[in-house]
């Protein structure tokens, strides 16, 4: 199995994004996603810089992919899809429809936005050129078996390791936090390092606010399942960034991949490491938010 | 588009009474789902089986208005099987249109039933005219259902770019994700609109009176905690009371309804083909209540688009049914976002 390091989902300031990227060029992942998923208005790194940290990150031996923003509203947002659809050195992961109709009849990889829950689905996206595809996060590893034993000829992706992307809106509820609009948010999302912690009345943390985006609070974690993930004919993990420790995220899959650390001492190491609990519920048919296997629980 | 085609009232079905309510009461279409998990409203004692289905369409055709099946749920890997099924019980039916999400499902009824009409659902999550000709392109979808998420200006940019007709949100619960784009449910439920057709499902929903106040929570989780004087709302999970940085508040958003009343002439001038109504959930009297004030208000913008107005008794009749009592023009309205 391979390991990739999906797209950062926060804003980080510019030199924090370069330097987070250089370290990357030096991990130990074989495929390194970039660009702006969430917000339209996150400018710090645009396109000409992703390119630029693009043929940085192949130099060094990563397979570099660019990923499209997963929603879509206005002219300017297609504009951008279309500016990474027009390239040709890279390939793109479409986490929307739209650029699916840009990206047809050559090799991409369907984003984790796109909704694939069934074989026929699978099927069509492989006949329009997906190479590669990315599990939906509240499918379970049940539903994955079924989809693995009727897969076209193309590579699966499991969303491993991270705040899991739950949700996507058109208002911002990090303006909305601080009583901003969206359209004068001030940037507000560069101070939420890891977004911003959504607590119930009795202080469990439960959503995480990243501006257009909901994750949840909990970090999903399927170390623990690599050899559950390696038999059902799992390609690639996808570890996503965190402000912290994300060299130590990837270190850790790394050496329980390769078979040089027990996944429950793994998922132990890994929780000390998290921005708050984990959980996996998802992989095991269950709600996203609960422990269910051995996530390394504190 | 002819402009009589435009602004179609499209009302919700969750029952036959509701049909007959909002047949009754001026729908010009009604939709509706199967009573299973292959439609995004899949509770329990709602929506129709074959033969209901059938007395349903023959109501609705003698008066006049169409019939359109929502099957749009993403069929799932283990029994995918029998979303065809509800295509082929479907196109046997003769439903006007069938209102997919799923690609997959898209290409089953495109091969299989060349002229039942397809139209992309809310849940498809198809908010550009790049993805709607796409689906038109690669299925032949005739319309497609916008997720409550774009701005007026930008609904408008869509239908400039595409002949896919276009049918909006008027009236009902808030969405305030992209729906299809939404797991928030299954991570508190382990159910998901995707996945089963619901959203903070009702078996997993308790109310509890605490020395603080009523608590409704799912599945465990607390949603929202209300004073003696407050009322309770449905605790759909994005619109509970939680706390960020040391401040209680709706986080996400407050239980309002969506009501675009005041919208009507600018969607006439721009060519929206049809207002939907949201709320298979609801009661035959809510739809009859909600059809009646749309018919004559579509009728009276289609009249005289420049004298047209919101009249209040139209606006205070939506609100007394609207959830939390209240009203929003959402997403349509910048200053929401």
């Amino acid at each position: 199995m391979k390991l990739a390091l999906g797209p950062v989902l926060y804003y980080w300031p510019r030199q924090r994004l370069l330097d987070f990227y250089e370290m990357i060029a030096a991990a130990p992942v074989d495929i390194v996603y970039l660009g702006e998923v969430v917000c339209s208005r996150r400018h710090e790194l645009r396109l000409p810089d992703w390119l630029a940290l693009a043929e940085r990150l192949a130099a060094a031996g990563k397979a570099v992919v660019l990923s499209t923003q997963a929603l879509i509203e206005s002219e300017s947002d297609l504009k951008v899809m279309r500016a990474l659809a027009d390239q040709e050195r890279f390939t793109v992961e479409a986490n929307d429809t739209g650029a699916l109709r840009l990206l047809a009849g050559r090799p991409f990889v369907a984003g984790p936005h796109l909704n694939v829950y069934n074989p026929p689905t699978l099927a069509w996206l492989a006949g329009l050129g997906a190479r590669r595809w990315v599990m939906p996060v509240e499918m379970g590893r049940e539903a994955l078996g079924h989809l693995q034993r009727q897969r076209p000829a193309m590579e699966t992706e499991v969303f491993a390791y991270g705040r899991l992307p739950l949700a996507f809106s058109a208002r911002c509820f990090t303006a909305r936090h601080h009583n901003l609009s969206k359209d004068d948010c001030r940037f507000r999302c560069l101070e939420a390092d890891d977004g911003l912690t959504l607590h119930t009345r009795e202080g469990q943390g439960f959503l995480v606010l990243n501006g257009t985006q909901t994750q949840s609070a909990a970090v999903y974690n399927l170390i623990a399942a690599v050899d559950e993930l390696r038999d059902l004919g799992v390609d690639v993990l996808r570890l996503s960034p965190q402000s912290r420790h994300t060299e130590h995220v990837i270190r850790l899959f790394r050496e329980a991949l390769d078979g040089r650390l027990a996944p429950v001492a793994a998922a132990q190491a890994l929780a000390a490491l998290m921005p708050d609990v984990p959980c996996d519920g998802y992989w095991h048919g269950g709600p996203g938010l609960v422990l269910a296997g051995h996530g390394g629980g504190r | 588009m002819p402009s009589d085609a435009l602004l179609e009232l499209v009302c919700p079905a969750g029952s036959l009474p509701a049909l007959k309510a909002a047949v009754d009461n001026g729908a010009d279409c009604v939709y509706l789902g199967f009573r299973d998990n292959t439609n995004a409203r899949n509770f329990s004692g709602l929506n129709f089986d074959a033969a209901g289905a059938r007395e349903g369409i023959r109501y609705a055709r003698d008066r006049g208005a169409r019939v359109f099946l929502a099957l749009n749920t993403y069929p799932q890997a283990a029994d995918w099987q029998q979303w065809h099924g509800a295509i082929d019980k479907a196109a046997a039916l003769g439903v006007d249109a069938v209102i997919l999400a799923d690609p997959g499902l898209m290409r089953y009824a495109a091969d299989n039933y060349p002229d039942l009409r397809l139209h992309l659902s809310v849940q498809g999550s198809a908010t550009n005219h790049e993805a709607i000709n796409f689906y038109h392109e690669q299925f032949g979808v005739c319309r497609a259902v916008l997720p409550r998420v774009l701005s007026l200006a930008q609904v408008e940019q869509v239908l400039r770019h595409s002949r896919v007709e276009i049918e909006l949100f008027g009236f009902g619960s808030l969405c305030v994700m992209v729906e299809g784009r939404c797991a928030l449910s299954s991570y508190v439920t382990g159910e998901s609109p995707n996945t089963c057709g619901v959203c903070s499902p009702a078996k997993m929903v308790r109310w509890q009176h605490t020395a603080r106040g009523l608590e409704s929570r799912l599945n465990g989780v607390l949603i929202d905690r209300y004073a003696a004087d407050e009322n309770a709302g449905y605790p759909t999970l994005c619109k509970g009371r939680f706390q960020v940085n040391g401040e209680t508040y709706y986080a996400i958003e407050e239980p309002t309804s969506l009501n675009t009343l005041a919208l009507l002439p600018a969607m006439l001038r721009m060519g929206v083909a049809a207002i939907k109504i949201e709320g298979r959930q609801r009661s035959p009297a809510y739809v009859a209540q909600v059809a009646r004030v749309w018919r004559v208000a579509i009728d009276a913008c289609k009249r005289d688009p420049a004298g047209y107005a919101a009249r209040p008794d139209w606006v205070r009749a939506l609100d007394r049914v609207a959830e939390g009592q209240q009203h929003t023009l959402g997403a349509y309205h910048r200053p929401w976002k």
